[in-house]
């Protein structure tokens, strides 16, 4: 571990966490634009988070430690998938230790830890947020799992910074249909995680139609605020590794000479991805909830053939 | 095929948010002060005959579009700042209001829209009324009308967010 490692990974993380409100910021921009609207302006997530972080939280009655301490696990474990995976150097600090299996673990764990919250409130919502969260976890992070696999079986480690590294040095392997089913699969579980349409819909008021949103209905000021921050800090990590997957191009090393140049292409990939993301959202509506395995099925499927072509065309 | 069809709607529509209004210039509550830019709102019906809520449903549409102000409705009285009540207050809705009001976190602002709600309108003396808002939670700011037009519910709104 380097003093140059160690700062790198110390900007990816500050980077992320300042950056990951304005990417919410910039969804919401998109689509009000697109409906006509004028829309709050990219900074708006901000403006709220910042509101909430200096307001109090409430403990409902009857709730216990899983309520009170699922805001903080969640922000812990989002904050070591920041820092684990590739985004601005293919080696960053907890490179070595935090493979794909850690990093879907992370995210699972987190997820799990705010289902237990919503069980401990008690309301119907909440338990019923958690059950469909629960149902789409199931289905998406096997999808993840096999997604990754494809990459990772010509490069023989499960470890990201190798597969991102790897894809530097010989990028003719993203035209690979085994390359090219993976990112098929990989978007639809990247939309899924995150709780986008058509899965979820991040901006619904009706509590039936809600995943994500039902889980949160019990939380305020503080642990409101450090899980919407988690959330949209998830949303730019994923969609970032899905750049670095898929769009290696202006990683930089171990070293600090490539970290601006990084830095802007980090920014440039995630802004372009959360507009085309926003851009689709527009022309979705939300599918039912039992089409939504069927959704992740496919994706499951893609993932499937690109692990068999990985392995039979390379 | 429709997504072309939708794709050509956008474009030839364009922008039909109306052109922003002069700010507030100043705060309509004092503890609005800490809230910097951000009002998330909570609505509560507790006996209106939804005039008002179609006045608030255009009031967060595409026309006036009161999110460009950094209002925004939520699911949740734990979310919310401030709680919009509509209606007069009837028996049945009064203890709902009370426990909608101790949901939300302090300090809270509590907003009755429309005559109803701020204790004059045409229901004010029906059998099943208990009275106005202000008559079972205290009340912070009033819009009054039948039913308040959206650019008089922004404006009020504009007061707590200041922009």
């Amino acid at each position: 571990m380097t003093p140059a490692a160690l700062l790198v990974t110390a900007i990816q993380v500050v980077a992320v966490v300042a950056f990951a409100p304005v990417v919410v910021g910039l969804m919401r921009q998109v689509r009000a634009r697109l409906e006509g609207r004028a829309g709050a302006g990219i900074g708006q997530p901000w403006r709220d988070l910042r509101k909430l972080l200096r307001r109090q939280p409430t403990t409902p009655e009857g709730t216990g430690w899983a309520f009170r301490l699922a805001p903080l696990i969640l922000m812990g474990t989002t904050l070591v998938i920041a820092a684990a995976v590739p985004l601005l150097t293919t080696a960053p600090v907890l490179g070595p230790a935090a493979d794909l299996l850690v990093v879907v673990g992370l995210l699972a764990l987190g997820t799990v830890v705010l289902a237990l919250a919503a069980l401990d409130t008690g309301t119907a919502f909440g338990g019923m947020g958690a059950s469909r969260e629960m149902m789409v976890l199931a289905l998406a992070e096997p999808t993840i799992l096999l997604g990754v696999f494809a990459l990772s079986a010509r490069t023989g480690s499960t470890n990201l910074g190798g597969i991102v590294s790897a894809t530097l040095d010989d990028p003719a392997r993203l035209v690979t249909p085994a390359s090219l089913l993976a990112a098929g699969a990989l978007a639809v579980v990247v939309v899924a995680e995150t709780g986008r349409l058509p899965v979820d819909n991040p901006s619904t008021h009706l509590e039936l139609t809600m995943l994500h949103e039902a889980m949160v209905l019990e939380y305020s000021g503080t642990d409101l605020g450090l899980v919407e921050l988690a959330s949209s800090v998830r949303l730019t990590v994923l969609l970032g590794l899905f750049a670095s997957l898929f769009v290696p191009w202006g990683i930089s090393g171990a070293g600090l000479a490539g970290l601006p140049l990084a830095l802007a292409a980090l920014a440039g990939k995630v802004g372009i991805l959360a507009t085309a993301l926003a851009g689709t959202e527009v022309f979705l509506a939300k599918l039912r909830m039992f089409r939504v395995p069927e959704l992740l099925a496919g994706s499951f499927v893609l993932a499937l053939l690109a692990v068999c072509a990985s392995f039979l065309l390379a | 095929m429709s997504l072309v069809k939708l794709f050509q709607k956008i474009r030839s529509t364009g922008r039909i948010a109306e052109p922003s209004q002069p700010g507030p210039g100043g705060l309509a509550c004092p503890k609005a002060a800490q809230l910097g830019g951000s009002v998330q709102l909570r609505h509560i019906d507790t006996g209106s005959c939804n005039g008002c809520e179609i006045e608030i449903g255009s009031a967060f549409g595409p026309v006036y579009d009161a999110e460009r102000y950094g209002a925004r409705l939520v699911a949740s009285p734990r979310h919310a700042d401030a709680l919009l009540v509509t209606g007069a207050v009837t028996h049945n809705m009064a203890q709902p209001l009370c426990r909608t009001v101790a949901a939300a976190p302090h300090p809270r602002i509590v907003i009755a829209v429309g005559d109803c709600a701020c204790g004059d309108g045409v229901f004010a003396d029906a059998y099943g009324v208990r009275g106005p808002v202000s008559g079972t939670v205290p009340v912070d700011l009033r819009i009054p009308g039948c039913p308040p037009e959206p650019t008089t519910i922004i404006r009020a709104l504009r007061g707590l967010t200041g922009r």
